[in-house]
This record gives structure tokens, sequence and C-alpha cells, in this order.
């Protein structure tokens, strides 16, 4: 890792919590997939879950998504307890997500993928959609002129009229981080988003992450199993073992961790 | 002017979301609808109103109504003609009890009831899915067949279980009973497939459309997005029904004039709108039209052929008929999974690079 980016992250300003964890506990049956895990996520910055295979990484994503309700424990976020919610409610709360298996929608073309991430903005009545008339015209003017910006931050302007089944795995998956940035989300959910992918793939998604962040200033929770992109893009990073936490601090400080080093390379589990 | 869209720059993003990019596309949609409004009705006679052009119309709004639920929306649904009988006695009700209101609220009324109990049947959707959501539809095409039979309030307690269109007229012209002319027939069905199929279009392509189709190719991630599937799924219904419950109440008040719910509209006439709908394209407005245009010409075009040309016995060709007409569906389908709608748009992308390929 090269000094310059150490410098320039112990430069950045973390803001003020906007999502805190407290004693999460996730069961599903008789398995305990979340022990008893708290952290917090900070406005402005990119905060890494990693961890071995089953670790419990995207059941906690879920967590915060609000897909999953834990058994034990309080979510807060924006200073508020949050209960309970649908989960289509949680795009209307600012957290926007993709998926680890990409979940586009294979029958629409690029652009009207990325407009359902605004879907949750649109109020056009039912009658003035049904006579393409006043409201929903505008409003489809003003939501796509806002999906263009994404489009050209994400440099996916050529396609955005194929169908979204004609396209090949790293554009999928861009296409997917520009349905969720569609949304403007304070707090953007990625669950592996460089998995499958080769080296400069990864660059280019590192890239817009960076970006995304650097630029909207959005929030990012992200999982991902490849370290050196982890270490190069988080602030901070938790780390998960068997459904506990067993790290958490700056790349440095994670990397040093005793205890993560063992769930890494491997010792025997008592 | 040639089929392209080379040279035709699109400045603005409403210019670009407009359902003909194309200007020859634009030109020829104009023309069909100046022809289709303006000369037909002149030159339309009693059998090619009867025989085609009529039931086409009616059976293109059904297919629209079936396309929206199961090609836009993704639920299937085997009760179409279940749906379609509750428009024909919805207006057959609605005609004979407020005999002084306009015929077009009437059928517009029907199409509403039919909307309420499709919400009605759409509730297991929530639930199931797919197979077993097929089933549940099936419930309903037996149900509603059953209750329109069973019960007599729904006929008028006529003696022979029938229902029989009054005379209703539209500015004067009858377009419903015995005394209506092919142009009538044909010029009030022409207004409501133009009508809905734009509001179909219309729908389709915005905010509620992008929401069935998130729901059909991807549910659990189109719930993440902010789609209610409460909402999504049962507005799919709703409008389906519709479309279906206003087909209904066409085919009974102005093409059958009189019917029994058995016979117009049993099980066969769910597959037959159902095949329409795989045959011409599924998640399409134009493969609706081409189904039903599919469906409702093949056997007549076959009769013509082998009783007309061959000199069949009547009988003989019927049957015939029955057999062609299911390979025909089979070859299709083999041919092109994706339907007419696919072979169309395929030809499009042909002569828009045609005659330099590469």
């Amino acid at each position: 890792m090269n000094t310059q980016t150490d410098i320039a992250i112990a430069d950045r300003q973390l803001g003020g919590t906007l999502m805190e964890l407290r004693n999460i506990t996730l069961r599903f049956g008789g398995v305990e997939a979340i022990k008893n895990i708290s952290f917090d996520i900070r406005e402005g910055e990119i905060r890494a879950i990693i961890g071995p295979n089953g670790a419990g990484k995207s059941s906690m994503l879920n967590v915060i998504s609000g897909f999953y309700v834990p058994q034990e424990g309080e979510v807060w976020f924006r200073g508020e307890r949050r209960g309970p919610v649908k989960p289509y409610e949680v795009a209307r709360l600012g957290i926007a997500r993709t998926f680890q298996n990409i979940a586009l929608f294979d029958g629409m073309s690029v652009l009207d993928n990325i407009m359902t991430g605004r879907l949750h903005r649109m109020k056009a009545g039912f009658l003035s959609q049904a006579l393409w008339w006043g409201p929903a015209e505008r409003e489809e003017i003003e939501n796509r002129a806002q999906v263009e910006r994404i489009i050209d931050f994400l440099e996916i302007q050529n396609i955005r009229k194929t169908p979204v089944g004609r396209l090949p795995y790293g554009l999928k998956k861009r296409v997917e981080l520009a349905r969720a940035l569609a949304a403007e989300p304070q707090l953007l959910l990625l669950d592996e988003p460089m998995a499958g992918m080769n080296v400069e793939e990864k660059e280019d998604m590192s890239r817009f992450v960076l970006d995304v962040n650097d630029e909207f200033g959005t929030t990012i929770a992200l999982i991902e199993h490849d370290m050196g992109v982890v270490m190069d893009l988080s602030d901070r990073v938790v780390v998960m073992d068997y459904g506990r936490k067993i790290g958490d601090g700056s790349p440095d400080e994670v990397r040093n961790n005793q205890e993560v080093i063992d769930a890494y390379l491997g010792v025997a589990h008592d | 002017m040639l089929y392209r869209e080379a040279g035709d720059f699109k400045t603005s993003y409403r210019d670009d979301g407009q359902t003909f990019p194309i200007r020859l596309d634009r030109v020829a949609y104009y023309a069909v609808l100046i022809v289709a409004f303006l000369i037909v009705p002149f030159v339309i006679n009693d059998y090619w109103a009867n025989a085609v052009v009529v039931p086409f119309l009616i059976y293109a709004i059904a297919a629209l109504g079936l396309n929206i639920l199961t090609g836009y929306a993704g639920q299937v649904s085997l009760g179409t003609g279940g749906f379609m009988a509750v428009g024909a006695y919805a207006v057959y009700k609605l005609m004979t009890t407020f005999p002084e209101i306009n015929i077009i609220i009437h059928i517009l009324l029907a199409g509403g009831i039919t909307a309420i109990v499709g919400v009605l049947f759409g509730l297991p959707s929530l639930r199931i899915k797919g197979f077993y959501l097929a089933v549940a539809t099936l419930a309903a095409q037996f149900f509603l067949v059953w209750l329109f039979n069973k019960v007599p309030w729904f006929y008028n307690y006529s003696a022979s279980g029938q229902i029989t269109a009054p005379t209703r007229t539209v500015f004067g012209l009858a377009v419903t009973g015995p005394s209506t002319s092919a142009a009538a027939k044909y010029l009030i069905c022409l207004l409501f497939v133009f009508i809905l199929a734009w509001v179909a279009r219309n729908l389709t392509r915005g905010t509620l459309g992008r929401k069935w189709m998130a729901i059909r190719d991807m549910d659990i991630a189109a719930e993440i997005i902010g789609v209610n599937p409460l909402s999504a799924k049962l507005s799919a219904f709703a409008v389906s029904s519709f479309f279906v419950g206003v087909s209904g109440a066409l085919l009974f008040s102005v093409y059958l004039g009189a019917a029994e719910v058995g016979e117009a509209f049993g099980i066969n006439k769910s597959f037959l709108v159902l095949f329409m709908i795989i045959i011409g394209g599924l998640g399409s407005i134009f493969g609706s039209f081409a189904g039903a245009a599919f469906m409702v010409l093949m056997p007549v075009v076959l009769k013509n052929l082998l009783v007309g040309q061959f000199g069949w016995a009547t009988d003989l060709a019927a049957h015939f008929e029955l057999m062609i007409v299911g390979a025909l569906i089979v070859f299709f389908l083999i041919a092109e999974p994706h339907g007419l709608a696919r072979l169309w748009a395929l030809t499009k992308e042909k002569l828009r690079l045609w005659p330099f390929p590469h």
C-alpha cells in the first residue's frame, strides 16, 4: 500500500454516527448467525465488513438493510431507533444496496433498470400515468435527467438501451451500482461488488466506489473478499468470524490483530 | 425515406422516450389510424366484420389485458374467460337496469366491476406464484361460470338461462342488438381498442409498468428497491381485469348479442387468450395485437382454403383446422419462443441495416 493513500485516509474528516448497531443477535432456528455484535457506521466513511466464508457478513448486511430483523439488539439510524421495517420501506429511509448474485431485472433495458432505482420517488397518480399527461410525463423527464447523470458518471452511455440480460458480468455489476445510486441513498450497501471480476474490472469498480463516496458524499458499507481492495478502499474495517466480531478499526489495526490473522490463516477452534 | 434512425437526432428526453422513435414507424402508425377510422367503416361488410375484424378487435383488448398481468407483471392467469364473463354479465345487468344511460358508460363500469373481482381473485398472488397461482385463477374461472349459471338474478330469470343484449344506441346509431350495422360494431370496438391500447402503452412505459416488470423479473430485488409487492400485483390484476372485462362486455353486447356463460366464456376462452399472448409475445403491446390477429385469422384463412379452395367437406375441414392451428402453434413456439413481437423486432433490426448488414 502506498503512503499517499495512507495520508489521504488519515486526513479524511469523518462525520457523526449515521448508523449504530447495538448488541445484535440473529438466529435462524437453532443457528446463531450473528452473536452479540455492536459497531457503528459514520457519515461519509467507507466501512468494510470482512471475514471468512460463513462468518455472517451477508446476514449482517441484511440486518443493516432491514431485510432481517434481529432477535436481540437495536439498530439506530440517523439518531433514531429503527423499528421493524418492511423491505420496501427501506429505500425510502435512504438505504440502497447491491447484491452478491446480481439482482437486476433481465427483461428490462439498462435505462429502465436504473429508473427503477427512483421508483420510490415517483408520485404521479394513476390517471396521470394512464393518460401520460402532466405530472407523469414531467416526472419521467426529471427523473430521466437524474438517471442520465449517473449513466455519465459510471460511463455506461453506450449501453443504455441494451437489455440487461445481454450484458457481460462486469457491466451488470456496474448497472446494479447505478441502480442503487439512482435512489440517491445516504447509506449504500455493497455485497461483494468485485466478486468474480478480473483485475482491470476490479480497478474500475474500486475507482467508482471511491468516486461515489467522494463526489456524492455517500456513506458506503461493503463486504468484500479481496483483501487488497478492502485495505485500500475502506476507512474502517469490521472483521467477523463464526458470527462474532473479532476485530474493528483502521485497515492497519485490523491487519496486525492476532485474532484476525488466526481466523484467516486458520488455527484450531475449540 | 428509408427505415433509418441515422440523422434523426433526439434532442430532448421527451423525444427519446416516444413510442415510435423512428420516423417511418410514426408515419405508418398514423396511416393505420387514418385507414382504420376513416376508410374501413365505409367499406366494411357483414362478413368481414363478423368473421374477422370485430372479433380481432375484441380479443386484442382481452390479450392486452392478460399481457399486462402475465407478460408485464409475471402473474400467470387462467381465469380470463371467467373475468370476461364478469364483464358480460355486468354490462347485461347495467343495460337492463339503467336503460337510459349510455352504453359506453355501462361498458366502462363493467370493466370497473371486473377490476374489483379481479383484485379479489388476485389476492392469492401475494402468497403463491407460477403454476400454483395458475391453479388458483383456474378456480376463479370455474367458480365464476358456475355462479352465473346457478344464480338466476344474473340472467334476469330468463327461461333459457341466456343473456340477450337489447338495442342501445350511441349518437342515434345502434351499436347493440339485432339491427346493428357492421360499421357501427366495428367503430365502437375500434374506439375502445384505440383508447385502451394507448392507455396500456402509457401505463407500461412509466412508473407502474416498471414496478410490474421489476416484480416479474426479480421480486426480492424489486422489494428492496422500494416496490410494494402488494400494490404492484393487485394493481396489475385490477388493470388487467378492467381490460378483460371491457372485452367481455363488448364480446357479449356488440358481437354475440346473446350468450350462455358456459359456452361463451368457458375455459376454452381462457386458453385462447393465453395462446394469443404467448404466440404474439409476452410483455409487448404489439404482440397482443399480433397474437389476437393470428388466432382469429388463422381458422378463417384455413377454412376458406380447405373448403373454398380444395372443396373439402365442412366437418372434415373443421377438424383439420384444429389440428393445423395446433401444429402451427407448436411450430411457432419452437421457431420463435418469444412470439411474433420478437420476430417483428428482429425484422425491423435487419431492415435498419439493410441493404448493408455489415
